[in-house]
């Protein structure tokens, strides 16, 4: 789960981190309400959502008057914006953040994140603050500098004053590092962080770190024990289907194809999308069932996935492993009766009762078509969509 | 001989009276598999499914010599479940659980490591040594004892692989499930290790996804390490790059981990890479000629 912007500037604030006095609005009348209660003659606006690179895309501006911040939300709410982090139809402007300006005298960057590779969370700070930091990371590696810590024993501050050293950073801004370095390192455990960044951090005219920017991304597995974070989980920023599918425990993602696919376990939903394509298809979906595939989930599968209306035939391929196929079967039946299904159905059904699945099928009398394999049910489905593209 | 597991294997199984807990380790039991125990809390001295219940993994130990336990309990108890194995002195600890926060993973991986003890997981279908010892939540019916070492990162593929590795008579010397959690007990690596050094396979399937770079560590590891054959297959070539939040994962990934760097990091290591999943099994009898 993602946090906007305003909402990790109000954890950093919690943990005593430097952000800029900042107010949150959904209309323009509050937004100009809020640059005046800020005060001073100078105000950032920026529109909040679940992405980067808003900038460039139009999403922040710099204000001269309270009118202006008026004007800007109310050029923005209820509009989408497309950012190159977003896909093609952008995410839903729901909310603006009014802040008061900083003057900034140098861009840094902060981020951390949970590295596969070393199993450890790693802190990554760059004196090349901005939108360019991947190509600082692909080009000049050495100017990424990183911080390991050890989860025994957790962020040392020894290691925030490495960072700052090493950053250039003089006396009194390393302390002021190190202390934002901690701080930052036990929000990232205490609620369960998967990425954490602050880009830029910048260096102000008077010389002090500031936290400009905040992005937060949390572990999804711990979402249980995050009760303060769900109460800021923010639907509008997350596909509708997706959210109800969520709802059924479904794993569905949506894409441009025209083959819906109902599968049991991730990795064989994403390998039966790419022998799909494989045989000239084009996937409309990704969708896990999960292991305890019921009736009733069956059912709001292929509801969620005949909502797409560019599905032309869908393809289910289950392997029972535990889950017994004659029960899907019957599953798949129930579902075609009570969705009323008009598209193809092509099945193909391994593992566990797998036979007696298929007679399920074939007994029941509706236009299912049963697959002997994974290649035949591919190129099935494939020819019942209109044919490879 | 095998890996990790095999008819003389001892196991116990914690979240034991629960009902995923019961339920395979009946199948485990008809399926052969030396089930000598079990751990709830508060059911300590009771008997379940014929065997011993204890309260605490070390008195389940101390009681019965288990060389592995598996683990059902519910995720939010997980970290500690696998805690209280590894100190416990059993050797094995295979956690089926999917779901566990990525913090505890840390925690949990980086004790197992210094007491030297073997975590296989979790979110996996665990590990099977076929007609000796199985342990988690694969169906058995679909293995066949033979030479084929199976490593992968999803469940339901791993049963396709097996399942079409037994179609063709090869059978498998053993399957391990590493589970498809950012942070596992063991990676590809490890068990390549044990398959290269084990006489009873003869060729090996490595099953990746999408995410990460352990394919890709995988890949060099083998270039240097395993001369048995390996046939390997990736799935999410189709799967969409996906929306972003910030540079950080960016950054620490260096931007691999796509099912194409993935292929070819394999192929460069002389590895037979499939790009179907149907494929596993021809892919694997035309590279060893078997």
């Amino acid at each position: 789960m993602n946090l906007h912007e305003y909402q990790a500037k109000q954890l950093f604030a919690e943990y005593g981190l430097p952000v800029s006095t900042g107010i949150a609005v959904d209309n323009g009348p509050d937004a100009k309400a809020a640059a005046e209660k800020i005060g001073g003659d100078k105000w950032v606006v920026k529109a909040q959502v679940h992405a980067g690179g808003r900038g460039k895309a139009g999403g922040v501006r710099l204000v001269d008057s309270p009118a202006e911040a008026q004007s800007f939300a109310e050029e923005w709410l209820g509009k989408n914006l497309v950012t190159y982090q977003t896909d093609a139809n952008g995410q839903p402007v729901s909310k603006i953040l009014v802040e008061s300006c900083t003057d900034i005298a140098q861009e840094l960057y902060l981020g951390a994140v949970v590295d596969r590779a070393t199993r450890r969370i790693v802190f990554m700070a760059s004196t090349e603050g901005g939108v360019e930091i991947e190509k600082v990371a692909e080009e000049t590696p050495e100017k990424i500098l990183k911080a390991i810590i050890d989860p025994m024993t957790g962020a040392q501050p020894f290691q925030g004053r490495d960072l700052a050293f090493r950053l250039g950073l003089n006396s009194d801004q390393v302390k002021q590092f190190t202390k934002l370095f901690l701080g930052l390192a036990k929000l990232f455990e205490d609620f369960d962080l998967a990425l954490l960044e602050i880009n830029p951090l910048v260096i102000t005219d008077q010389g002090n770190l500031h936290c400009l920017d905040g992005k937060i991304n949390i572990d999804s597995n711990a979402m249980y024990r995050q009760p303060k974070l769900k109460e800021m989980h923010d639907p509008t920023q997350e596909d509708a289907r997706e959210a109800h599918a969520a709802e059924w425990e479904l794993n569905y993602v949506a894409l441009d194809g025209n083959i819906g696919c109902m599968v049991n376990g991730a990795g064989l939903a994403m390998g039966t999308m790419d022998i799909v394509q494989l045989h000239g298809g084009s996937p409309a979906n990704f969708l896990d069932v999960g292991g305890g595939a019921t009736k009733e989930r069956v059912t709001e599968a292929f509801k969620i996935i005949l909502s797409d209306t560019n599905v032309k035939a869908v393809l289910v391929n289950i392997f029972g492993g535990i889950v017994r196929c004659d029960l899907i079967a019957e599953g798949i039946i129930g579902a075609v009766h009570e969705v009323g299904v008009e598209v193809p159905v092509v099945v193909r059904l391994e593992g566990n009762n797998a036979e007696l699945g298929r007679q399920v099928l074939s007994d029941s009398g509706l236009n299912i078509i049963a697959a002997t394999s994974l290649t035949d049910a591919a190129e099935k489905v494939v020819a019942a969509a209109g044919g490879a593209q | 001989m095998s890996i990790l597991i095999d008819k003389n294997t001892k196991v116990i199984c914690q979240g034991f009276t629960g009902a995923q807990g019961t339920f395979h380790s009946e199948q485990a039991i008809e399926y052969g598999t030396q089930m000598v125990g079990g751990v709830t809390p508060g059911k300590g001295g009771q008997t379940h499914l014929g065997l011993p219940v204890f309260n605490t993994v070390a008195e389940a130990y101390a009681a019965t010599q288990a060389d592995a336990t598996v683990i059902y309990v519910p995720a939010p108890f997980c970290k500690d479940s696998i805690l209280e194995a590894a100190e416990s002195g059993i050797k094995l600890i295979v956690c089926i659980t999917e779901g566990i926060p990525t913090l505890d993973m840390l925690v949990a991986k980086e004790r197992c490591d210094q007491l030297g003890v073997r975590l296989i997981g979790p979110n996996c279908p665990g590990v099977i040594t076929p007609g000796e010892c199985k342990i988690g939540i694969m169906p058995g019916h679909i293995h066949l004892p033979g030479k084929v070492g199976i490593v992968s990162r999803s469940g339901t593929l791993t049963y396709e692989a097996v399942k079409q590795t037994t179609d063709y008579g090869f059978g498998q010397s053993s399957c391990v499930g590493i589970g498809g959690d950012p942070i596992p007990g063991s990676n590809f690596i490890d068990i390549l290790a044990m398959f290269q050094a084990d006489p009873k396979t003869e060729a090996i399937v490595m099953i990746g996804e999408i995410g990460g770079t352990a394919e890709e560590e995988a890949a060099a590891y083998i270039k240097a390490n395993v001369t048995k054959p390996v046939v390997a297959y990736i799935a999410g070539v189709t799967a969409p790059p996906g929306k972003r939040m910030g540079h950080a994962g960016a950054i620490i990934s260096g931007g691999k981990g796509t099912a194409d760097d993935k292929f070819a990091a394999l192929q460069d290591a002389g590895v037979k890479t499939v790009r179907s999943l149907a494929e596993i099994g021809t892919g694997l009898k035309e590279l060893t000629g078997w």
